[in-house]
């Protein structure tokens, strides 16, 4: 199972932060094409773009292109870097309609049967950045067999709903996330949270990476590489979490070796999600 | 009695018997006590031209300074252009190290005041006109410790010190640790005081007798001068007190603190030492967390001395600090307010053949690279184009010294790889160096199989230093080799004096 906690955003103009982002071990790097780069700029980061994605230096981490939306002059452009370029996810920003995603996919398609890629290697993920984009999101999430993920960003949808981010709880955002986050789960695929803008503030960061963890995002889209360590030792599972896991997998481990159908452990059963969120709680201490 | 004639009497009895001369007089040899004047103010200089006239200077001698202001140094420039305008020629200047600020330098190497070069590092415009050749005698690159080894050897004979104090007597003790322009301890300049022929103190404030603490001694200093200014408080710390927010310095400084934890030497007493760099910098901040965690204390940490240090002992991680120059302004506060913050010379810090060198007792120290190779051997001197650019300081001296010697650096530093082939300048040899950190990843010094074990066994992501050099060729392509002529123009002495390397002047 692919751990997605991380994902950094790197701006695609940079050449410096392209050539060292990966270094910072985010489960994701996501060269951004979009709002990041200044329109003048757009050409020459499309190509540094795709030059980074065909380094090996970037062989070993999942990279994901934020494209422009299609209906943009650079739109169609950087999603032929993109797959060209072998992006293992393009991120369209903006999404606000299940149509939004299958555009998406027919050009990904098409492209990916010109450059000689195998058909259905790009996967997709979307953003949902307005009221329209969330209360469609079930449908935005379930647009496509390439769809991994679907990400809540807050800026645009804040302005959208005529408010803006607080401190504390945030119940501003309370809704959306629940949303994106039923979209999600209800699609089998994983949900971003909204990234934090202020990188010189760790106790914010911290507080709202506490609010996406206990609803049940699997990460959170992050603008700076200092904020990898402290989202994944966040993340990161607890002495008690690991044993308890390390016990499960022990259980299910010795039902299986005795043939028995049914794992218990402490004369509790033990359901097969039980046995995943074990290997998943795992996975994520040893990445830790 | 006649006391010639008692003399004689002496020398034909005891013909051993030494130079004998009889009593002329209570203050024969001591007339300054006649007055009050001469016997309590006699080495104060109305200015820098009287006490260059008093110490008895010559062309073709020996001038030496200290570099503790650091890029705040208003003294170098002062004497030189002074002596340049006195109509000096042919000098030799030793001083500890040169930075940026010496960059007037130039015009008087060019004038023939300065025919000769003894220092630690040199940077700046002053650096680029000796690589390119500007002077006829090559430029004499030492460490901390070959300093004194030189000085001790005779090879290097200073006749006249020019020493810059922020405050002294007008007896001359002098420390660096009070007064306006503190720059903490004065650990370079108490070895010219000592093996000087003629030691002049230049200061700012002159205080009433006896200043103290004392880090030079009225007992080798010959003249004082008071300047308006001998230095400019704003520009003496190196690097900043705070912690880069830089992610990638940041990320080498966690690593480094990750292999000082699992190294083998992360035990209550252990003694550290770090550099200036950010990255050393922040890997103090990062051992503070571990040592905490552990309950760890450092008996000691040597240097070079940040702010970062100082904090941690004065949150009581560090039970001693030893302190040959101090680097910030926090460091200096805590030289001042300590009183297990010591003061050393240079000789006591590193010099290989002093009778007791401090660096023989560190555990860990942390330096930094320009360039590094497949065999571990650093430069710290040169820059990818060839042209110096940088100290040797005490980094060979505590990498020889020390139980581990950890050297951080980015792999790559904008296009210019930091892992290479081969070095450009060797200056600490690679036999003294056990582990690289980057932020690619870390490399253990294959003689060191232990420590890779130790690393591996925390899952920390070690390479081989090929590897590394093959991700920073990757990433830069190989650099085109460099161009140099056949002329030398600076000659790298290892710490106990021997040539490990030589600088050629670059092909244009």
């Amino acid at each position: 199972m692919k751990l997605r906690r991380s994902m950094l955003f790197v701006p695609g103009d940079n050449a410096a932060m392209l050539s060292t982002s990966f270094v910072f071990k985010p489960d994701s790097v996501m060269f951004d094409l979009e709002d990041a780069v200044s329109p003048r700029e757009k050409d020459s980061a499309r190509l540094l773009v795709y030059q980074a994605l065909r380094h090996p230096a970037y062989r070993a981490i999942e990279t994901v292109v934020r494209i422009n939306e299609l209906n943009t002059e650079f739109g169609i452009k950087d999603l032929e870097a993109a797959v060209r370029g072998g992006a293992h996810i393009v991120r369209l920003p903006k999404t606000e309609t299940a149509e939004d995603i299958r555009q998406l996919e027919a050009h990904v398609a098409r492209i990916e049967k010109a450059c000689g890629r195998l058909a259905g290697d790009t996967k997709l993920m979307a953003a949902i950045e307005s009221a329209s984009g969330v209360v469609n999101a079930v449908a935005i999430a379930t647009a496509s067999p390439r769809m991994i993920a679907i990400a809540l960003a807050g800026f645009d949808y804040l302005v959208d709903m005529h408010t803006k981010r607080s401190d504390g709880s945030e119940p501003e955002l309370f809704y959306a996330r629940a949303a994106v986050l039923h979209a999600a789960r209800a699609a089998h695929i994983d949900a971003f949270d909204v990234a934090y803008g202020n990188v010189n503030d760790d106790e914010g960061f911290l507080r709202e990476v506490r609010i996406a963890k206990e609803l049940g995002f699997d990460g959170k889209s992050l603008i700076h590489p200092k904020q990898i360590p402290l989202l994944h030792a966040a993340y990161a599972p607890t002495p008690d979490e690991v044993n308890h896991a390390k016990r499960v997998l022990a259980a299910a481990d010795e039902a299986h070796r005795n043939g028995l159908g049914v794992v218990s452990l402490d004369g509790k059963m033990i359901d097969p999600p039980v046995i995943d969120e074990a290997e998943m709680t795992l996975q994520i201490a040893e990445a830790s | 009695m006649n006391t010639n004639e008692t003399l004689v009497r002496l020398k034909t009895q005891d013909p051993a018997l030494g130079p004998l001369r009889p009593f002329a007089g209570a203050n024969a040899s001591t007339p300054y006590l006649e007055s009050q004047d001469t016997k309590l103010h006699r080495k104060l200089c109305g200015s820098l031209e009287e006490a260059i006239r008093r110490s008895g200077l010559e062309n073709g001698m020996t001038i030496s300074f200290h570099h503790a202001f650091r890029e705040g140094d208003k003294v170098v420039n002062q004497v030189v252009d002074t002596l340049a305008r006195l109509g000096f020629k042919n000098l030799t200047l030793a001083s500890s190290s040169l930075l940026n600020c010496h960059d007037p330098l130039v015009e008087h190497i060019r004038s023939g005041v300065v025919a000769q070069i003894y220092t630690s590092g040199l940077r700046g415009k002053l650096a680029e006109a000796v690589s390119n050749g500007l002077m006829k005698r090559p430029v004499q690159i030492h460490s901390h410790g070959g300093r004194v080894h030189l000085l001790q050897t005779g090879e290097l004979k200073i006749d006249v010190a020019f020493l810059g104090v922020s405050c002294c007597d007008e007896f001359g003790n002098a420390n660096g640790s009070h007064g306006k322009l503190s720059c903490g301890s004065l650990g370079y300049a108490k070895v010219d005081a000592q093996y000087a022929r003629r030691v002049v103190l230049l200061t700012e404030e002159l205080v009433d007798f006896p200043n103290h603490p004392v880090s030079i001694s009225q007992d080798r200093v010959d003249w004082i001068v008071k300047l308006d200014q001998v230095g400019d408080p704003t520009l003496i710390s190196v690097g900043a007190a705070r912690v880069t927010s830089n992610p990638r310095e940041l990320l080498i400084a966690r690593r480094a603190a990750d292999v000082i934890e699992h190294a083998g030497y992360f035990e209550s007493g252990f003694s550290m030492q770090t550099g200036s760099g950010a990255s050393s910098t922040a890997a103090t901040r990062f051992l503070e967390e571990r040592m905490t965690r552990k309950g760890i204390k450092a008996s000691f940490a040597l240097g070079g001395i940040t702010g970062s240090i100082a904090d941690l002992h004065k949150k009581g991680l560090i039970e001693a600090i030893v302190d040959v120059q101090s680097f910030d302004r926090d460091a200096a506060e805590s030289l001042r307010t300590s009183s297990a913050h010591l003061e050393i010379s240079a000789n006591e810090y590193a010099n290989p053949t002093s009778r007791g060198a401090c660096v023989d007792r560190v555990n860990v120290v942390i330096e930094s690279a320009l360039e590094i190779d497949l065999d571990f051997n650093v430069n710290v001197i040169t820059g990818s184009d060839g042209v110096m650019r940088g100290a040797s300081g005490g980094h060979s001296d505590v990498a020889a010294a020390a139980d581990l010697t950890i050297i951080v650096a980015p792999l790559v530093r904008s296009r210019i790889p930091t892992v290479v082939r081969r070095v450009t300048t060797l200056l600490t040899p690679g036999e003294s160096v056990d582990v690289l950190v980057t932020d690619h990843g870390i490399a253990v010094n294959p003689a060191r199989p232990e420590i890779e074990k130790r690393m591996r066994d925390a899952r920390l992501p070690v390479m081989t230093i090929k590897e590394l050099y093959e991700k920073a060729v990757a990433l830069t392509g190989e650099p085109e080799p460099l161009e140099f002529t056949d002329r030398i123009v600076g000659i790298i002495r290892y710490r106990d004096g021997s040539v490990i390397d030589v600088v050629r002047q670059v092909k244009n």
